[in-house]
């Protein structure tokens, strides 16, 4: 229509450019998954989401800890004295005893071996809200960051997008793990500098997204030295540190500076959330926690933009500063992720498809270039429309990670049941060892007696709810609807 | 130290200007507020915080609400088997349920005659969150909105700091009652366009902060015409709507735009659960644009600050209970006129004019006849004393960017009844109307303080945390 161009020129370009990330060909697995949902018992033929990087393993132990635990909630009889006083309170400091609290859970998260200081904690809108507010603390329009690739696609749209910023992917490939060499690392930094570009600093992720790694502690402290050498940033994207569950043990960056006298705190910022840690996404607790005064005092300043809900700050505070529960969680919640990834990676090796060994994450790095017909991202793009349409399958092709090599693809595999999880290994088994002709993927009849143990009301409101289908919410289980 | 300066060039200019806005020298009342915090038992003496726009009138309502409604949280044991549904839920479409329940609550503070769609409420970072949201849509780096004077002094932070828009104030004074006239609007227009400024919208506040009247019907309409005749937006910010306590009744935007032509994707009204229910902790920031681009645009940005479903939850059910809205809304808007009567009567024993209002929780006061001269460095001088001496904390007009001096806006819902009796008494020595003996603080009687959230207070002056804050308080702390 004629005004569409006026509207054009009406929004601002950020409103009118792609930076939003959303309308990459990523989204096609969305649309399958969205117009043909699996489901247990009403659609066991149907896409199952294997895309979403969520942690449900250990929602019975928060839940037993709210029912022991009445007055975390303002709205209890226990709680509801302190309603007006937390609903009042929007001070951007945040309550202070949430503050503490997620002091001691980070802590406890890096095993003891590390301090924080609550006064340098910030929050903001989810980590979504915590990767923005950095950038616009550190770079200025068309300033760069430097990013290891393959990393999280949604950094465009939380770094980039409204920032002004630009990311430098510094590539990483699979002959040595994906290991971020320092050759590498001065490679993408020479050559911003020479395209006159000004590489403000660097941001990595670990444990990693999408690979499910822990960097070793010589890798960390030969990148605390690079960017000390070039004086630029570190941005250290911490949000899988709680879903560390085998050896080599986690190593935060907040460790190795302790280690390093030479290491220019100035520098140095952590991003950290309760979303996959903890399960929790739809609270929006992100956290930024800096080693330099100047980015807490103007961070804070700007967290007024996405402050934790005070509610929510009030019985978190509670949760988290619970030292038996936490231990408790993060034993359990390790120990169901291995056992969770152990029974899939051992149900992929029976038909020979191996995955990037991890040690952390919600999710495993799977290795099909041996069954691209064309080893190019055409041919991973191929492979993976027949994941979606025929193994009915929705997991995340490497290229939405900006990996530098085809063939590898996301699977999470922490946001479903254990039943769900043999059906997804079945149909994969099927269809590597299958294409035979005739031969039908058999799907075993959902056992009714099974269902207790599903959490089918959930489904049910996922799947079959009105408001799903609605033309006005064509994707709310999109990763780009989630942050997945 | 010496890395000053190398910090300097290390972060971004963002980080390092002043437009977040802290550095005014606004700043002083809350610095005198922190040291010496009233108290009715603990520190009678101390200075009252008449500074900040909160409203504290109806929380007995909302308890009373909460002890009824246990499957209105997760974490009841009537409700916890809903925990993971909503601790997982990270749509920024909202929950169905949140979203429907907002649309008809704003419709019920426009008394039902306007209807909201679900489908076009967006969320955000309180109301906060939600202003930034909306530049970041309309308006490019140097582009510029039109706002009438006086304006809420975090506009600053929140339209221009991180978005980079600039503000063009349109003047309005006494004269007229603070009318926003078209003549005013089309001076500002006239000179941003000669200084080579892109003008992209203009921002208002119905009810006015400060002013705390609404705007009546045939300005509204005057404001439309011109922002259609222009081609640019108007952002309506409504967060105050259902403080309206007395006639003139409201008459919002969405009201208007119902009776005129009017190019529709130039409208956008920006709420919030902060000021009407008094949840600023929640961070309930609403845009709801009548444009779909802008709402397609700003769903996407709305990750950036989206309500905690936990908290969306909650409100879901009790703003879908029509009873208890109903309810809540009379009940609200009498306590809101019983206690600006009795502010405003007080002030008018001792002959302190004030511009008169319908709405908000606060009252524009007037003392340009206490200055000696009528300059802002004057006003700023009585600002100290009435802090210093009089011991209230309240917002000198110059804050608000008003064009004249001597007004000050004066808060009067985030305290207690008697709270409010020894700030009149206070005000009513300071005007000399008292005997010229010592100002006696009348002594705080026990039997009063069970009616007074002591609780509060003590969490607020007495913990030991409060060395580390600044200034808790500060209206720029919180959003005010």
């Amino acid at each position: 229509m004629s005004l569409e161009n006026k509207n054009h020129q009406l929004l601002s370009k950020i409103a009118t450019n792609d930076k939003h990330g959303e309308n990459s060909p990523y989204f096609d697995g969305w649309k399958a998954y969205e117009s043909n949902p699996f489901h247990p018992t009403k659609n066991p033929q149907g896409v199952i989401q294997m895309g979403l990087a969520e942690n449900q393993l250990c929602f019975d132990l928060i839940e037993e800890w709210i029912r022991n635990n009445p007055k975390a909630s303002i709205c209890t009889p226990e709680g509801v004295n302190e309603f007006r006083h937390i609903a009042n309170f929007q001070d951007y400091h945040g309550l202070p005893e949430f503050r503490n609290a997620v002091a001691n859970f980070m802590s406890k998260v890096r095993g003891g071996r590390v301090r924080f200081d609550p006064d340098r904690i910030l929050m903001s809108g989810g980590a979504t809200g915590a990767n923005e507010l950095i950038m616009f603390c550190l770079a200025d329009p068309g300033d760069a960051f430097l990013v290891p690739s393959p990393y999280y696609p949604a950094f465009v749209r939380d770094l980039c997008w409204r920032t002004g910023v630009q990311l430098i992917p510094v590539q990483c490939h699979s002959s040595n793990n994906f290991k971020i060499t320092r050759e590498a690392l001065e490679e993408a930094h020479k050559k911003a500098q020479e395209e006159n570009i000004n590489v403000k600093g660097l941001i990595i992720t670990n444990p990693s997204n999408p690979l499910g790694t822990t960097l070793e502690k010589d890798t960390l402290k030969s990148i605390v030295s690079f960017i000390n050498e070039n004086n630029i940033h570190l941005v250290c994207d911490e949000i899988y540190s709680g879903t560390v569950f085998n050896t080599p043990t986690y190593v935060s960056v907040a460790e190795v500076i302790q280690e390093m006298e030479e290491c220019k705190k100035d520098l140095i910022h952590i991003i950290y959330s309760l979303s996959k840690d903890m399960g929790l996404p739809g609270f929006r607790v992100g956290l930024v926690y800096s080693y330099n005064d100047e980015v807490v005092n103007c961070g804070r300043k700007m967290s007024s933009f996405g402050l934790v809900s005070s509610q929510t700050q009030h019985f978190l505070a509670a949760m988290l500063s619970d030292d038996i529960f936490v231990d408790k969680f993060l034993e359990e919640s390790s120990r169901r992720l291995r056992e969770r990834r152990e029974f899939f990676t051992k149900g992929l090796e029976k038909v020979n498809i191996t995955c990037l060994p991890s040690n952390a994450g919600l999710f495993f790095w799977m290795n099909l270039r041996g069954l691209l017909k064309e080893k190019t991202f055409e041919g991973e793009m191929k492979l993976w429309r027949l994941i979606i349409n025929e193994v009915k399958l929705n997991v995340s092709p490497g290229s939405a990670f900006n990996c530098s090599e085809p063939g590898w693809y996301r699977v999470c595999f922490a946001n479903m049941d254990h039943e769900t999880v043999e059906i997804a290994l079945r149909r994969i088994r099927a269809f590597v060892n299958g294409r035979e002709k005739g031969k039908t993927v058999e799907i075993k009849r959902w056992k009714s007696n099974l269902r207790l143990s599903f959490s089918s009301r959930r489904f049910d409101e996922n799947v079959m709810s009105p408001h799903m289908m609605s033309p006005h919410s064509p994707m709310p289980h999109s990763p780009l609807v989630r942050a997945t | 130290m010496s890395l000053g300066s190398e910090s300097y060039q290390l972060l971004s200019k963002i980080a390092t200007n002043d437009q977040h806005g802290e550095n005014s020298p606004y700043f002083d009342g809350w610095k005198a507020y922190e040291k010496n915090p009233f108290h009715p038992r603990k520190n009678p003496q101390g200075v009252i915080q008449m500074g900040l726009a909160e409203n504290q009138l109806c929380f007995d309502l909302i308890e009373e609400w909460i002890k009824n409604n246990p499957k209105a949280s997760i974490c009841t044991p009537e409700g916890v088997c809903k925990f993971r549904d909503i601790a997982n839920f990270q749509d920024y479409h909202g929950l169905p349920e949140f979203t429907s329940a907002m649309a008809k609550f704003m419709s019920k503070v426009r008394g039902g005659r306007v209807r909201f769609d679900p489908n076009r409420i967006l969320m955000s970072g309180g109301a906060t969150g939600a202003n930034e949201l909306i530049m970041f849509c309309l308006a490019d780096p140097g582009d510029a909105f039109l706002v009438p004077t006086p304006y809420y002094p975090g506009f600053v932070r929140d339209l221009c700091w991180r978005t980079k828009v600039q503000l063009i104030p349109v003047h309005c004074d006494s004269s007229n009652n603070f009318k926003i006239t078209r003549e005013a609007l089309e001076v500002a227009y006239k000179k941003a366009q000669e200084n080579n400024i892109n003008v992209k919208g203009l921002i208002i506040t119905n009810p006015s902060n400060p002013l705390g009247t609404t705007l009546d019907k045939e300005t509204l309409k005057s404001l439309i015409t011109f922002i259609n005749e222009k081609t640019i937006h108007l952002v309506c910010d409504e967060i105050y709507a259902a403080t309206v306590f007395t006639s003139p009744s409201y008459v919002s935007v969405s009201e208007v735009v119902q009776e005129m032509k009017c190019n529709l994707d130039l409208i956008h009204v920006i709420y919030s659960l902060s000021k009407d229910l008094g949840f600023p902790g929640f961070r309930v920031g609403i845009v709801y644009s009548y444009n779909d681009q802008v709402v397609n645009c700003g769903r996407k940005m709305s990750s950036f600050g989206l309500v905690s479903s936990q908290t969306q939850y909650m409100l879901a059910s009790m703003l879908s209970d029509e009873k208890f809205v109903d309810k809540f809304l009379l009940e609200s808007s009498r306590r809101l006129l019983k206690r600006h009567d009795k502010f405003t009567k007080g002030l008018e024993e001792v002959e302190i004019s004030r511009f008169p209002s319908n709405a908000g929780l606060f009252c524009w006061m007037n003392l340009k006849k206490l200055l000696k001269e009528e300059t802002i460095e004057e006003e700023l001088k009585l600002w100290h004393v009435i802090i210093n001496e009089v011991k209230l904390n309240v917002s000198p007009g110059s804050s608000f960017n008003c064009s004249e001096v001597g007004w000050f806006r004066v808060c009067f819902a985030n305290i207690d009844d008697e709270t409010v009796e020894i700030a009149l008494q206070r005000i009513r020595a300071f005007v000399g109307k008292e005997t010229k003996k010592k100002i006696e603080v009348k002594r705080w009687q026990p039997n009063l303080s069970l009616s007074f959230t002591s609780t509060r207070f003590d969490e607020n002056v007495l913990s030991p945390h409060n060395h580390i804050i600044i200034s808790p308080h500060s209206p720029l702390v919180r959003a005010t």
